[in-house]
């Protein structure tokens, strides 16, 4: 069993590559490579199951992306990673997921450390809206109780530099964040959501609201991103799947068909859905 | 012909029954005008009616003198527009807390069954009579402790003012995009700094807007404060003792037999009128840029 203690933890969240106070020395996880480890887990909104027995692996720092047809379950599964099913009115699971070989639901955990750790940007971007731009990216470290102004002048410029948002906003961080272009204000909410240093984003349809340089400066960011973090990304645009991911998993009426690398997906799928969805015949 | 200019002629060429349409459209926009001078008529009147016979009434006497002994000229409502303030301020202290803290409980916590019953009360208690208000809060304050007071009128519009405020402050947080909250939580945000923090805070407006709303309706308010504030010609030093109110001091002089009184009546409608004004206005700067996205 592994240490509740990570959980519970005060910001900066600590990450293994991460400085900080040295984490305690326990044994590997199933495949040191692997973030999330789930299996046979299942979701239900009422009677009705969205999610059936889904096993997979997602790997550490590697982006992972899931597509399917419209009310598939990629949305409730990627929100049941960081338990923003929660939320929802009726929802009952079961399995437990693993990130790092501990449970996020064993009952000591609480929600919120869960969603310190496992960021998440959303299809709508949503800029708090009595926020200036540097607010919005520094409330998440702000309200967790950070007050040593010089780390959030840092964090400020870092994570805004991350999103490639930096130059430009640099001149007029104390506007509304809403007053910035829709593009704009997806990439102030992912520099907002890494603000906070958490290990996994959590991205659906981050680009379904944008133009092709917008999704294409995201996408790039994502390639950037890899490199500190893990990525799951729902996108309904294959090509954006096939620039962006190393592994993607297809989902259909809330099962997992097929999970492979990227290049297997789309190439040579095993699944002849699979191959129905990814060569637009369905979906 | 190329198609532009056959578009342009096709724009020309009216088609059927445009003119009996037209008229139609000048018809209705006139009845509508006339419905909307008959609806303002009314405020026109009460304007009219009040500057006419109260206007030469309110002067700096008004604002600083007491109310002098039946028979003898001048005097003013000092005591009535300061108490006025107290018993609003004492409202506001029991309506604001338990009223937005209520709404916020609709809005954000409670489940859905517990929800329909307290709206169901809220609606209720919004529908209540005022003058029942001011007979269950001399049964509970006025009764117990044997005097009229002005605890006992700062209670009874606090209590009105209590459900109004609820579901306001529930109606403006409901307006909150369900994406606000979801973002602050995926940010490790605890619910509770979730709720004031983001949600309430995009609200404000509208809270402050339905909190003075609520102020306007109960600054007006007679009949609950009969027998319970009762009504004071002096200052009042004593809160557990009987204090003025304008409206009261109004109702006092219009039943009276005096000219002098019925002047200074039309003259504490006027300045009653003039600060629920101030308080509308108040309402209008600060909803004006209302806006959530
Ligand atoms: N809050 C909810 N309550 C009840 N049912 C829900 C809820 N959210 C989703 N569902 C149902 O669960 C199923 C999966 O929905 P989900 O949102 O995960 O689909 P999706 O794959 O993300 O679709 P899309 O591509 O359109 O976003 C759908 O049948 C949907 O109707
Ligand atoms: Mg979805």
């Amino acid at each position: 069993m592994a240490d509740p203690i990570r959980l519970t933890s005060p910001l900066p969240s600590p990450r293994p590559d991460a400085p900080g106070p040295a984490a305690p020395v326990r044994p590997p996880p199933p495949g040191a490579d692997v973030a999330f480890d789930i299996r046979d887990f299942s979701l239900w909104y009422f009677a009705h199951q969205a999610l059936d027995a889904v096993t997979i692996q997602i790997p550490r720092q590697k982006v992972t992306a899931i597509i399917g047809p419209s009310g598939c379950g990629k949305s409730t599964f990627l929100r049941a990673l960081n338990r923003m099913h929660e939320l929802s009115p009726g929802v009952r699971i079961a399995g437990e997921p693993r990130l790092n070989g501990e449970n996020l639901y064993a009952p000591q955990i609480d929600p919120t450390m869960v969603r310190r750790r496992i960021g998440m940007v959303f299809q709508k971007s949503n800029p708090f809206p009595t926020m200036t731009i540097a607010e919005n990216v520094l409330c998440g470290l702000r309200l967790n109780g950070v007050r040593d102004r010089p780390l959030l002048r840092e964090r400020l410029e870092q994570s805004l530099r991350m999103a490639a948002l930096w130059d430009e906003v640099k001149d007029h961080l104390d506007r509304p964040g809403t007053s910035l272009s829709g593009g704009q204000q997806q990439r102030l909410c992912i520099a907002r959501a890494i603000a906070v240093r958490p290990e996994v984003l959590l991205l659906d349809e981050p680009c379904s609201a944008l133009d092709p340089i917008a999704t294409a400066k995201v996408e790039e960011l994502i390639h950037e991103l890899k490199r500190d973090y893990t990525i799951v990304i729902v996108t309904h645009n294959m090509q954006q799947a096939a620039r962006v991911s190393d592994r993607t998993a297809f989902f259909y009426l809330g099962q997992l068909i097929e999970y492979a690398d990227t290049r297997t997906i789309f190439m040579n799928p095993a699944n002849p859905q699979t191959e129905a969805y990814v060569s637009g015949r369905f979906g | 012909m190329n198609p532009a200019a056959a578009a342009a002629s096709a724009l020309q060429t009216a088609p059927p029954g445009h003119a009996w349409r037209q008229l139609k459209s000048r018809g209705m926009g006139a009845v509508m005008l006339l419905c909307c001078l008959l609806v303002m008529a009314p405020l026109f009147l009460v304007l009219y009616f009040l500057i006419h016979e109260g206007a030469s009434a309110v002067d700096w006497n008004f604002f600083t003198q007491l109310p002098k002994p039946p028979g003898e000229l001048g005097g003013g409502m000092a005591n009535a527009i300061t108490g006025s303030l107290v018993l609003l301020a004492m409202a506001a202290a029991i309506g604001v807390p338990l009223g937005v803290l209520g709404g916020i409980y609709l809005a954000e916590y409670g489940s859905a069954r517990a929800n329909y019953w307290i709206r169901f009360a809220a609606d209720v208690l919004n529908g209540i009579p005022s003058i029942v208000w001011g007979m269950v809060v001399y049964a509970l304050l006025v009764v117990p402790f044997k005097s009229f007071s002005a605890y006992a009128g700062g209670v009874a519009l606090g209590l009105i003012m209590i459900p109004l405020v609820m579901r306001t402050t529930e109606e403006m947080l409901l307006l909150v995009p369900q994406g606000y909250r979801e973002a602050a939580l995926a940010l490790g945000i605890a619910r509770w700094r979730m709720i004031t923090v983001i949600v309430v805070r995009t609200a404000l407006k509208g809270i402050i807007t339905g909190v003075l709303v609520a102020l306007a309706r109960v600054a007006g308010e007679t009949a609950p404060l009969l027998f319970t504030a009762l009504g004071n010609n002096f200052w009042n030093h004593n809160l557990a003792e009987p204090i003025a109110a304008v409206p009261l001091q109004i109702f006092t002089y219009a039943i009276s037999p005096y000219d002098d009184w019925h002047r200074q009546a039309w003259a504490g409608a006027l300045v009653l009128l003039a600060m629920i004004l101030v308080l509308n206005v108040f309402v209008r700067i600060i909803s004006r840029d209302r806006k959530f996205n």
